[in-house]
């Protein structure tokens, strides 16, 4: 007869075999009250239970365990840490052990993903069967939250497969298929049909009635590859450190912690290290990193995803037939990506033989991943046959959507505009894949500026996954919805934002090579400020990265801005404006695919900093702290964000947050550049913005949207 | 100070090349030791009785060299059983450690005769066998961001602007001195040759030393620790030095410090025990310095630490007549120099651990019987030994002859 235990399905067959079902309430199972209570409740129940020769369990939603409850989690404030550690222990780990030292084999059916504290209830289970499928995927990414996996995760994986093999599975966090769980030694056994899942798990069961007891609960176990007397253990934890370092330059609590629990969990009994563990998590619960990354990683992103900036009320619609104008970097780069989404592309140049040129880009990227063995040539032909190159705009008729990507040139730009709009099929869009100019000049010339919209793309486009379109005045929502889609389609994640010089990224983003060019200029070491740059977490250093722009670009677009008589209206550059000016007009340094820029590109593959650089600005006398060249760096990014904010430039916080993580670049610690603020605290922002403004200059005094924010006693959400 | 802490003997084992096809590497480092306390007491006829205690340095003090080594060694040496025994480890500044150690025990007057020194089988017991929380425990390591030593003496260079050829061109000079050294037989005094219970020789002189090193053959080494820098050290090592473009990694087993087995033994005592005991003191510990200076570089302690030893001397560099730094690396030597403003012409004038090797436990008392023998040969005064030591600790002794 089955029974219900708080949100548990508990049913035992006439065999002695109790069936543990997963149904708690919502759409999903997580590890939050409702669990804790059913999972000790159901425990407690097996232990009294007469002649019970084994337990399963499974879930009856669709997918196993989703894992922790983010929502209560991200909401624990710091000094709740004993309260943590107490139902961590008491609440999550204790039943699990419970369970696991049941005298009878208990199986875990993975009907569905077992992520988290999914997968650490199967840990506690003698057995793991999973469903062959590809909706199943097994994996610990707490790491990913910045947190670890605290019921008993660390501890039991290590235990299972050892240090060598659980490190990369804790450390990296990945969502791993079926079958390479299995390899891994996460997953034991696979079904091909879910329904067979329970069956398979009691005839496994009734096979095995001795394997009752978890390897480490045996008398003599020991962790494969050896515990911490084990050189090759202390090896691995001995470097450990520093290969982290490299990737997380100190800024990411979690995965350290993460190594220091593996650490003990190969020096010490499993209990205490079960214990240590419950420590650890507790500690980082609280830690404003995993706060950003549980909110704008998680929580914003799956907002921003799930379509939050698109309109309401228009039907979703793809893209069947796409034009693109201009077959350069972005150009091919774009017809890459929607004909790798299935879209039929037309990519139109100025002559054939430029086109021709830009398909050859996809044909490139292909042959690299054919012999990565990611492709087939099949593949190859499939995707090549779906791009038309052309210099024929008559190729253009019937396209859903047109971007235009040729050269940042305002009546170049008109002039396209013009020629291939009539092309569109009905109420199609046209979009332009602008950085710098403002999306209402250029809609000017169009016939349906209802349907022109920016579409602004990052390079490489095959690789950037985010996508800013950008709403000029007279954009129909209908057209932003298909902007969107079309986004989604070719599996870009999209941020909206309203039409404003140089939008949000590229605005937020000449601010940090704004003040890397002030910290030249005023005396320091130019090394040293790349150094800083990469220590608050920005993947290059503001010098390093504005030779890969390109100073001719930078010079280009304050020229355009210049005759538009814009700039410096929106953010200031002035400083590397002038900079790169008289690197290009004194010396000729365009950066780095023009001859070499701020750096020297040797012919090893190795750059080092072009020499002159130091007589025209290094001083030997300039001394400024750490601390406040890492602060200059990443608060002028930080208030230019909160800028856009108040000025109605993003449409909303997690746009924001999502789009300076993913297309400037803004350290994954800091939660994006307005949810920085939040875990740094208003006031003590506001405090620090002043301070450096007071020393460094008026760019730093703290917009007003913060005091407003302050005084409504809130946060930026 | 109550009373002088005299040396009455300094000596030593040769040093076997430190692995397995190494003349030393059959010999148990208890043995190392005892053959030398048992060489002591021959040479001076010395009654063991006498002797309060014996202080040993040793870096990796596990297995067969673990348990208080130096007391076992005193009970395997036949020593009389009144005689202590006790271990000691400031990593590679061990051996000289318990040199200053045994100094204080008697100049405190309260021990009268001490043997100090150490020892270190690295081809038995090898380097890092003791583990340690620095290295190994992950949270202490991230805490203090642990860079393995090469790569320190590697951003010395960097920082210096010392080439591949600078520290290659120390390198042999190292070579070249220890070697006319050896063939001159200015380590024969101190040298004590290691031999099988039968008596049989199984080694007589250091065997490291390659005398026909050339700029070639030592340009074609391979650096020994830029794979380590590229899996992160590099990056911890400059998050320290931003400054720093890159490391420039020019150490390779050819300019750094050999690895080799060896012990040592220095007699100290008050001068009351000599008389007693019928010992002619041939030179006297002035003065001991400790300190410790950036752990992640951890290789820049020495120089500091010999300002600190001359200060507390009232001395001068001009009135130190020898310098012995331990050549960790060229590059340690080089900055050690250079911190002091010294020529090469008065430092390690026979030579130093590039050539002969460095048994981390052991090497501290070893450099001060060598220099002791260089001061009687020259019939010069004062000597200043000094050693990097892990952590960014510097250890510096000043001795002269009386």
């Amino acid at each position: 007869m089955a029974e219900r235990i708080n949100g548990f399905i508990y049913d035992k067959d006439s065999d002695g075999l109790v069936t543990v079902t997963m149904d708690m309430d919502g759409p999903v199972n997580a590890m939050n009250g409702q669990y804790r209570v059913a999972m000790a409740e159901t425990v407690t129940r097996l232990e009294n239970e007469k002649d019970l020769k084994g337990v399963v369990i499974t879930s009856a939603k669709s997918t196993f365990f989703a894992g922790g409850d983010l929502r209560a989690l991200s909401s624990v404030a710091p000094g709740e840490e004993a309260g943590q550690f107490e139902m961590i222990e008491g609440g999550v780990k204790a039943p699990l052990r419970r369970l696991e030292k049941l005298p009878v084999p208990v199986v875990a059916a993975i009907n569905g993903a077992a992520l988290g504290g999914g997968l650490e209830i199967c840990l506690a289970c003698n057995h793991r069967i999973a469903w062959n499928s590809p909706k199943v995927s097994i994996g610990l990414p707490e790491v990913t939250l910045g947190l670890l996996p605290g019921g008993g995760g660390v501890v039991r994986s290590i235990h299972m497969l050892g240090l060598e093999k659980a490190l990369p599975i804790l450390m990296e966090g990945r969502h791993m298929p079926v079958n390479e769980a299995r390899e891994a030694g996460l997953v034991d056994q696979m079904e091909e049909i879910t329904t067979n899942l329970v069956e398979a798990a009691k005839q496994w069961i009734v096979s095995n009635p001795d394997a009752w007891q978890q390897s480490w609960d045996k008398k003599g176990h020991r962790i494969p590859g050896g515990d911490i007397w084990n050189p090759k253990v202390t090896q691995t934890l001995s470097a450990a450190p520093a290969m982290l370092y490299k990737k997380t330059r100190g800024l990411l609590p979690a995965p350290e912690k993460i190594l220091d629990v593996a650490a003990q969990a190969v020096t010490v009994d499993i209990d205490t290290a079960l214990r240590y563990e419950s420590r650890a998590l507790a500690y980082l619960i609280t830690t404003p990193q995993a706060i950003n990354l549980i909110t704008t990683g998680f929580f914003q992103m799956n907002s921003v995803k799930s379509g939050a900036s698109r309109p309401r009320g228009v039907e979703r619609s793809t893209v069947k037939k796409v034009g693109i104008l201009g077959a350069g970097m972005m150009g091919q780069g774009i017809a890459y990506a929607s004909a790798r989404a299935g879209i039929q592309v037309v990519l139109k140049d100025i002559s054939l033989e430029a086109a021709e040129k830009g398909k050859a880009y996809s044909a490139a990227l292909l042959d690299r991943q054919i012999e990565r063995g990611r492709k087939t040539a099949d593949d190859k032909q499939q995707l090549l046959d779906r791009i038309l190159p052309t210099a024929d705009d008559d190729e253009l008729r019937g396209c859903d959507l047109i971007v235009e990507a040729v050269f940042e040139n305002i009546e170049l730009k008109a002039r396209v505009t013009r020629q291939a709009e009539p092309f569109l099929a009905e109420g199609g869009i046209f979009g332009s894949n602008t950085s710098t100019l403002p999306i209402g000049q250029l809609a000017e010339v169009s016939a349906k500026p209802e349907n022109f919209i920016g579409i602004h793309f990052f390079s490489p486009v095959d690789k950037m996954p985010l996508i800013e379109i950008i709403c000029g005045r007279q954009t129909s929502d209908e057209t932003l919805a298909r902007a969107f889609d079309y986004a989604q389609q070719i599996r870009k994640t999209p941020i909206v934002v309203n039409d404003s010089l140089g939008f949000f990224t590229s605005r937020v983003f000449s601010t940090f090579l704004d003040e890397g060019a002030r910290l030249l200029v005023e005396g320091l070491d130019p090394v040293l400020i790349d150094a800083m740059g990469k220590k608050i977490g920005m993947p290059v250093g503001p010098l390093a990265i504005q030779d890969e722009v390109s100073q001719e670009l930078t010079r280009k677009a304050a020229e355009t801005h210049r005759e538009m008589g814009v700039l410096g209206s929106k953010g200031d550059n002035s400083c590397n404006i002038a900079v790169c000016e008289r690197l290009i007009g004194e010396f000729g340094r365009g950066g780095r695919y023009h001859g070499g820029g701020y750096y020297e590109y040797l012919e090893d593959g190795s750059k080092q900093v072009w020499p002159t650089l130091y007589e025209l600005y290094f001083r030997d006398d300039m001394e400024m702290p750490e601390g406040d060249i890492g602060d200059r760096l990443l608060f002028r990014q930080v208030i230019e964000s909160l800028k856009c904010l108040q000025e109605g430039v993003l449409r909303s916080v997690a746009d924001g947050n999502v789009g300076s993580l993913l297309g400037i670049g803004a350290p994954s610690w800091t939660g994006g550049f307005i949810q920085f603020v939040n875990t740094y605290g208003l006031q003590c922002f506001i405090d620090r913005c002043e301070a450096l403004a007071e020393q460094y200059g008026e760019r730093f005094r703290a917009p007003q949207i913060v005091r407003e924010a302050l005084e409504q006693g809130g946060t930026f959400h | 100070m109550t009373q002088s802490a005299y040396i009455y003997d300094a000596i030593r084992t040769p040093r076997g090349k430190g692995k397995r096809d190494g003349s030393l590497h059959e010999v148990k480092p208890v043995a190392l030791g005892a053959g030398l306390l048992r060489e002591l007491q021959r040479r001076h006829d010395l009654d063991t009785a006498c002797v309060d205690d014996v202080v040993m340095g040793c870096v990796s003090p596990v297995g067969e060299q673990g348990g208080d080594i130096a007391k076992t060694i005193v009970q395997f040496a036949d020593w009389h059983e009144s005689v202590a025994g006790v271990q000691l480890d400031r990593f590679c500044a061990s051996g000289l450690e318990a040199v200053n150690i045994a100094a204080m025990k008697i100049a405190s007057g309260w021990e009268e005769l001490v043997v100090a020194g150490g020892v270190e089988s690295m081809s038995r017991v090898p380097m890092g066998a003791a583990g340690g929380a620095w290295i190994n425990d992950p949270e202490v390591n991230v805490h203090d961001g642990a860079v393995p030593q090469g790569i320190g003496a590697d951003t010395i260079a960097t920082i210096e602007g010392w080439s591949r050829e600078d520290v290659d061109a120390y390198a042999q000079a190292s070579q070249l001195r220890a070697a006319a050294a050896r063939a001159s037989g200015y380590f024969d005094r101190s040298v004590v040759p290691v031999r099988d219970l039968n008596g049989m020789p199984i080694l007589e002189s250091d065997e490291f030393i390659k005398p026909d090193t050339s700029m070639d053959v030592l340009g074609q080494l391979r650096p020994s620790f830029a794979k380590m820098g590229a899996i992160g050290f590099d990056d911890l090592m400059l998050r320290k030095y931003p400054n720093l473009p890159a490391i420039d990694h020019v150490h390779t087993p050819g300019n750094s410090s050999g690895i080799v087995d060896g012990a040592s033994a220095v007699l100290i005592g008050s001068e009351q025990a000599g008389r007693d005991l019928d010992l002619a003191p041939r030179g006297r510990i002035v003065t001991t310095a400790v300190l410790a200076t950036d752990p992640t570089i951890m290789l820049t302690g020495p120089g500091p630490a010999a300002k600190k030893a001359l200060q507390k001397a009232g001395m001068a560099t001009a009135d130190i007549d020898l310098f012995e730094i331990n050549e960790a690396f060229a590059s340690v030597a080089l900055r050690f120099m250079k911190d002091l403003d010294i020529s090469h012409e008065i430092t390690n004038v026979n030579g130093g651990a590039i050539a002969m090797g460095h048994p981390l436990g052991a090497t501290g008392a070893m450099l001060v019987g060598t220099v002791l023998d260089e001061l009687e040969r020259r019939n010069q005064k004062r000597a200043l030994v000094a050693l990097c030591v892990g952590g960014g600790q510097g250890i510096a002794t000043i001795i002269e002859r009386v």
